[in-house]
């Protein structure tokens, strides 16, 4: 470990190939992480997937630039697809949306989750297995034995996305990146399923990059937030300080939430003045 | 939907569930309704022939006593055939015939239809076969390597060598095939299943030469069968691989977007392995319809390619007993391709339940 950051990005940019040219989705974007929870809270088309995309190197057909993207000793710009195998997975993972369709419906959930292990850890099948029913009960799952053996058609949402969490957090990385880890659950399993991540990633100490459109659930389970608009970071603050945020964009994400008890007056429209878009500089 | 998939739900990891390990008995349901709609199907089929054989412009009676017979001769072949009772009596008598594998008897050769068919239909099944396996692998993993390298310049080569594979005539690839590999290179045998001086060497016992030679131990004429089928095997394999490349090709490219791959590259696979292991594993069912249709097809016999290779095979034996009227042969001809088509059929919907656990 270097530092107390284990990633340091500066300067991110990420052009999607249009045609004739590229159109950044994400602009100028620099934070560090370290172990604790980042929430990146923005609209639809903000960007906020593309950073953890980008993190991972999984956009193949898109142009990645950036000052430096360190982490920990790694230059994650510069290091060959072969290397990256090798933090895919085991030093950095991702949680995705939808257990529905982030599981290989045809094999079982169990053999899906040792897979991640035995990718990265030479060892007998068995205890990849042993490992992963650990695992299994690590995440809540009762009767781990039987849940193994399921497909991912006879799991319910919740439980899939349980399933996705052990599957990410097996190998002990250093970093998640949880991408809307809760958009597809039942409002009552979300609370659930958080409750999981939370409690793994603190024991864990692992730094987490919870993305999300839900400016609530950052609030109340993140350290810090980004709050980006139109590939941009407009603003950077400490999540019990979101109540005091300067820019206009956040001040009306905020003011356009309805509350329990307020008035029953009209909410306010979301503003969205060109301006925002201008190049600007923010240091997280 | 089995019963587990009721209790697997997140409202029972509340509940204590029970330490049974899960089984999976064998569901049986399905399989019987599939063999009730196959003997549906094969009595329709029967239908269907007996029909052919009444309805066909040609007269049975007259093929068989010639134009110069007397009106007697005439009337007792007619009530020997059966041909004077009424037509479900018929076709009932049809019916005990085909079960008891009485199929009658060729006009043109004067021997059961079944012993004819039985000495061509093995020709085409080995050159079917081996057509198959040609297309199916080099279809399927240049569908694969398409999709992978989409709009780059392997997709564009594949998808020009299959398009050509697709729109060459196929007597044509024959003919220029036999000019170039036979005739000029040399590296492989000429037209019929061996070369001339090899004919009546070894006994037919199965009648699928490779078989029979290697049963006997003779491996001149195992070599000089597998010559003389590579060529005409490979051309048919060609033609076939061209819809299955692009079958593949637009599969693959169905779940390569899937969200599930991201995940097997979050987990470190490289790409080779998510496409094998994970993709590839999503499209053995789709791949393993198109492949039997096309199989299916090769065993309906490629008249032209036997043809051109002297291949006595079951397409030519079709298309001259088609073209002479010998009804009976027809007949068997028209059901004996109903039948593989519906074995076809069933094998891959039980290569379904094997490969697709949401189907069992």
């Amino acid at each position: 470990m270097t530092g107390e950051h284990i990633l340091d990005v500066r300067k991110l940019s990420v052009g999607y190939r249009s045609d004739g040219g590229y159109i950044d989705a994400v602009r100028n974007v620099s934070f560090k992480l370290g172990r604790e929870k980042l929430g990146i809270v923005g609209e639809s088309g903000s960007g906020k997937s593309t950073i953890g995309r980008a993190l991972l190197r999984l956009l193949p057909t898109a142009r990645i630039t950036a000052e430096s993207i360190r982490f920990e000793e790694l230059d994650l710009l510069n290091i060959s697809e072969r290397e990256m195998l090798k933090v895919r997975g085991r030093r950095m993972s991702m949680i995705l949306q939808d257990p529905k369709f982030s599981l290989n419906p045809i094999r079982r959930v169990g053999d899906q989750i040792s897979e991640a292990y035995l990718t990265h850890f030479k060892c007998a099948k068995a205890d990849a297995r042993a490992k992963t029913i650990d695992m299994l009960q690590a995440v809540q799952i009762r009767d781990p034995e039987r849940v193994y053996d399921l497909y991912p058609h006879e799991v319910s949402g919740g439980m899939g996305q349980r399933i996705m969490i052990a599957m990410m957090l097996l190998t002990d990385p250093d970093v998640v990146i949880a991408d809307e880890p809760t958009s597809a659950l039942d409002v009552t399993v979300r609370l659930q399923v958080l409750n999981i991540l939370d409690r793994l990633v603190s024991e864990r100490g692992i730094g987490l990059i919870m993305i999300s459109h839900d400016l609530n659930l950052v609030r109340n389970f993140c350290d810090r937030v980004l709050i980006m608009y139109a590939g941009q970071v407009v603003e950077s603050l400490k999540a019990p300080e979101l109540s005091n945020a300067q820019h206009p964009y956040t001040q009306g994400l905020l003011a356009a939430q309805p509350r329990i008890g307020g008035g029953r007056t009209p909410l306010k429209v979301l503003d969205r003045r060109p301006e925002w878009k201008e190049p600007l500089e923010v240091q997280a | 939907m089995s019963k587990n998939s009721k209790t697997a739900g997140w409202g029972s990891a509340l509940a204590v569930s029970p330490a049974k390990k899960i089984r999976r008995p064998f569901n049986w349901r399905p399989m019987m309704s599939q063999l009730f709609t196959v003997a549906v199907t094969l009595f329709g089929l029967l239908v269907l022939t007996f029909v052919i054989g009444r309805m066909m412009p040609s007269d049975p009676v007259r093929a068989i006593v010639g134009e110069d017979a007397t009106r007697e001769t005439y009337e007792m072949v007619f009530r020997q055939l059966g041909l004077d009772r009424p037509l479900w009596e018929q076709f009932l008598i049809y019916l005990r015939d085909v079960l008891t594998g009485n199929f009658g008897v060729s006009i043109r050769t004067g021997q059961p239809v079944i012993t004819d068919i039985l000495h061509v239909l093995p020709a085409t099944i080995e050159l079917a076969t081996f057509a198959i396996l040609i297309g199916a692998t080099l279809g399927v993993s240049l569908g694969v390597l398409a999709a992978v390298n989409k709009d780059r310049w392997p997709d564009h080569v594949i998808r020009v060598f299959s398009l050509m594979g697709h729109s060459m005539p196929i007597f044509w690839t024959g003919m220029i095939g036999l000019l170039v590999f036979y005739a000029t290179l040399g590296w492989v045998g000429g037209s019929g299943r061996m070369a001339d001086f090899y004919i009546g060497l070894v006994d037919e016992r199965t009648g699928f030469l490779l078989i029979d030679s290697a049963l006997a131990q003779d491996w001149e004429v195992f070599r000089s069968a597998l010559n003389h089928l590579i060529l005409p095997a490979s051309i048919l394999g060609y033609s076939s691989s061209a819809y299955i490349t692009r079958m593949t090709r637009s599969f693959m490219l169905d779940q390569i977007n899937q969200e599930y791959i991201t995940t097997a590259r979050v987990k470190g696979l490289s790409s080779r392995q998510t496409i094998w292991r994970h993709a590839f594993l999503n499209i053995r069912v789709q791949l393993v319809t198109i492949v039997a249709l096309a199989y299916g097809s090769l065993l309906e016999g490629a008249v032209l390619i036997e043809t051109v290779f002297a291949w006595p095979g079951f397409g030519q034996y079709l298309t001259n007993n088609m073209l002479i009227g010998d009804m009976n042969a027809v007949m068997t001809c028209v059901l004996i391709v109903g039948v593989i088509f519906i074995t076809l059929n069933l094998i891959s919907d039980m290569l379904y339940r094997i490969f697709d656990p949401r189907t069992r």
